[in-house]
């Protein structure tokens, strides 16, 4: 968005039309949506990674969804959304072909100039696979950028894992490495690791240049705390730990107060934080 | 520019000059509370008034605004709404208040390179020219004096008016309170030397009369320290989460945007919220980073005197005294922060 748009924004989204939905699990579902005027699509299309768009629904309401797909495939654009509240249930009932509203993209996003030529140590956790989705993308398809990319993502159990099939294609491509696991598995035929992300560390611990790597994470607040502690050991420094924040937001422009931790706002400032800035908030989580 | 007089009696007259040109808005008293609406008629305005229940910053920030309606067939059609764009004059508008204006103006039209402006704020805000009125009898919990203003302040009003028995001695601060002024006629007379000793009489009684003062001299440093203090724990046990405080404080700017509608049309509206209210910080999934009570009291004293400060340089306070004479449980605003600055770390 520019500043000119910026300064009369009104709130004003866009209508996109559904291209296509899936199932990612019980609970998570897969929409692929494309705005209907042309003109928009090519401008929306310019996104970051770790930037989130903002889904209005007349007569239910509006939410922010982080954005999964990449901006260097920029026809559509794919969102992971888990169904827990009003407006989600609402987006459930839509069929491929239906329409709503899009606003944004809101946010900084990912600095990838600045990841350029490292190592990127990608952890997430559960829902976190939505965003970072984007930014793994983005690796695969500007590889040369990039040195190593590893990729540790945990969910709860194998049904829980999203996106599976995308991450080992990327795998088995030797696009980047990835290790999966579980913190569970009841049913007892998981082909990869069981126990919790920070595990993961071990497969790659001594491959790591902490000279030369970015790590970036996001998932549940309680994944946070634990994943920091391994990248603090491996010594990468402070200022290369990117993570991205959840906050209930409304206005998505700095305005309504909601996504504000301490003086900055998540919307604005964020959802992307280093280690660095975050380490001075507090009620972080 | 040379200062001017009113006469008391040709008020009702100027007023209505004013009504004929611009959209005026007063103090008005109904069901024995006054706050600021539109006036039709001169007769309506209250000026006996000291401080409106609710700031006049919903003239500016409604406390609900429609921002589109839409109608629900088979396609959903949204229809934007144009904003207000008639001239306005907010005429008795205290000191306090209107640095409230000044306070809020960062956070809705942008401060750097790239804000997000809201076009609902901005557009009343540059079309509204403000006329003061000075304080001549401040109330008890009045201490506007704390952060450098006056009841008499020129500050942040466009035109000034004090009572100063007979008439009204006019103070005029900027070019558009100069414009409105030469539109109005020739109602106005010069004003004689004595009659500038009378308004510095009165502005220095009024003054003297205020008896509370907060003193924020090294808070914002203080409260750098003091994140994890008891003192929020033990003020939060007190309060009962009403809201009331952020409801009536002049630079409490969060809103809520909800949808009201049938099921062939309705609107997307923007209205106030507060941070007191644990469903404000709540994700859909449950999880609240603000979880206590302890955690909302002390956001919103951190939001005035830590990071607004930090953000903007101005305390998000304007020291007109609502939040303390409204609490239903006491909580006291100025005796807060003088604990923060007693208080050991």
């Amino acid at each position: 968005m520019n500043n000119k748009e910026r300064k009369n924004h009104q709130y004003k989204a866009h209508s996109a039309e559904i291209l296509d939905l899936k199932d990612l699990s019980y609970d998570t579902r897969y929409f692929k949506v494309k705005f209907v005027d042309p003109n928009i699509q090519e401008k929306l299309g310019e996104y970051k990674p770790g930037q989130f768009a903002i889904f209005s629904i007349p007569g239910v309401g509006e939410a922010p969804f982080s954005i999964s797909s990449t901006p260097t495939r920029q026809s559509f654009l794919e969102f992971g959304i888990r169904k827990v509240g009003s407006i989600t249930e609402a987006l459930y009932k839509l069929k491929i072909g239906d329409k709503f509203d899009i606003r944004g993209p809101y946010g900084n996003g990912f600095e990838m100039d600045k990841m350029k030529d490292h190592d990127l140590i990608i952890v997430s956790g559960g829902l976190g696979a939505v965003p970072l989705r984007s930014l793994l993308l983005y690796a695969c398809d500007k590889r040369e950028d990039f040195k190593n990319v590893y990729f540790l993502n945990g969910a709860r159990t194998p049904e829980d894992m999203l996106f599976r099939e995308d991450f080992m294609a990327m795998h088995q491509r030797e696009m980047l490495e990835t290790h999966l696991t579980v913190d569970e598995d009841p049913k007892g035929d998981w082909p990869y690791h069981i126990g919790v992300v920070t595990k993961l560390f071990e497969k790659i611990a001594d491959r790591v240049n902490n000279k030369n790597t970015y790590a970036i994470m996001c998932g549940p607040p309680i994944m946070y705390k634990f994943v920091i502690k391994e990248l603090l050991k491996l010594k990468i420094p402070k200022e290369k730990i990117f993570m991205t924040l959840e906050r209930r937001m409304k206005c998505g422009q700095g305005h309504c107060g909601h996504c504000a931790i301490g003086g900055v706002y998540t919307c604005l400032d964020g959802p992307v934080f280093t280690y660095w800035d975050i380490e001075r908030l507090k009620e972080l989580i | 520019m040379e200062n001017l007089v009113l006469s008391k009696e040709k008020l009702p007259e100027m007023l209505t000059e004013i009504a004929s040109k611009y959209a005026l808005f007063g103090p008005i008293e109904e069901n024995g509370v006054t706050s600021f609406k539109h006036i039709s008629n001169s007769q309506e305005i209250n000026l006996d008034y000291l401080r409106s229940r609710i700031s006049p910053k919903d003239l500016i920030f409604q406390q609900t605004e429609t921002l589109f309606t839409f109608s629900k067939g088979k396609e959903v059609k949204v229809n934007t709404p144009q904003i207000d764009e008639a001239k306005r004059v907010i005429f008795g508008i205290r000191s306090c208040d209107a640095r409230g204006y000044s306070i809020l103006d960062p956070v809705f039209e942008g401060k750097r390179e790239g804000d997000y402006k809201d076009p609902f704020y901005t557009k009343k805000r540059n079309r509204s020219t403000l006329i003061g009125l000075s304080c001549n009898k401040p109330e008890v919990n009045c201490f506007c004096t704390s952060f450098d203003d006056s009841p008499a302040s020129m500050k942040n009003v466009d035109i000034l008016f004090t009572d100063i028995g007979e008439k009204y001695f006019i103070d005029i601060v900027t070019e558009k309170g100069k414009e409105l002024i030469e539109n109005l006629g020739n109602l106005f007379s010069k004003a004689s030397e004595e009659d500038g000793e009378v308004r510095e009489r009165v502005e220095q009684d009024a003054i003297n009369a205020i008896t509370r003062h907060m003193n924020t001299e090294g808070v914002v440093e203080k409260l750098e320290k003091m994140f994890n203090h008891e003192l929020w724990q033990k003020t939060a046990m007190r309060c009962i989460g009403c809201g009331i405080c952020t409801y009536l404080c002049p630079t409490c700017h969060c809103f809520d945007m909800q949808d009201e509608a049938t099921l062939k049309e309705g609107a997307r509206i923007r209205v106030w919220d507060s941070c007191m209210y644990p469903e404000y910080t709540m994700h859909a999934s449950g999880h609240n980073p603000r979880p206590a009570r302890m955690n909302r009291v002390r956001n919103r004293v951190y939001h005035k005197f830590s990071y607004f400060p930090k953000n903007d340089k101005i305390f998000a306070c304007t020291g007109c005294g609502r939040c303390i004479d409204y609490c239903p449980v006491n909580i006291d605003i100025i005796d807060v922060i003088a604990k923060v600055k007693e208080a050991k770390i």
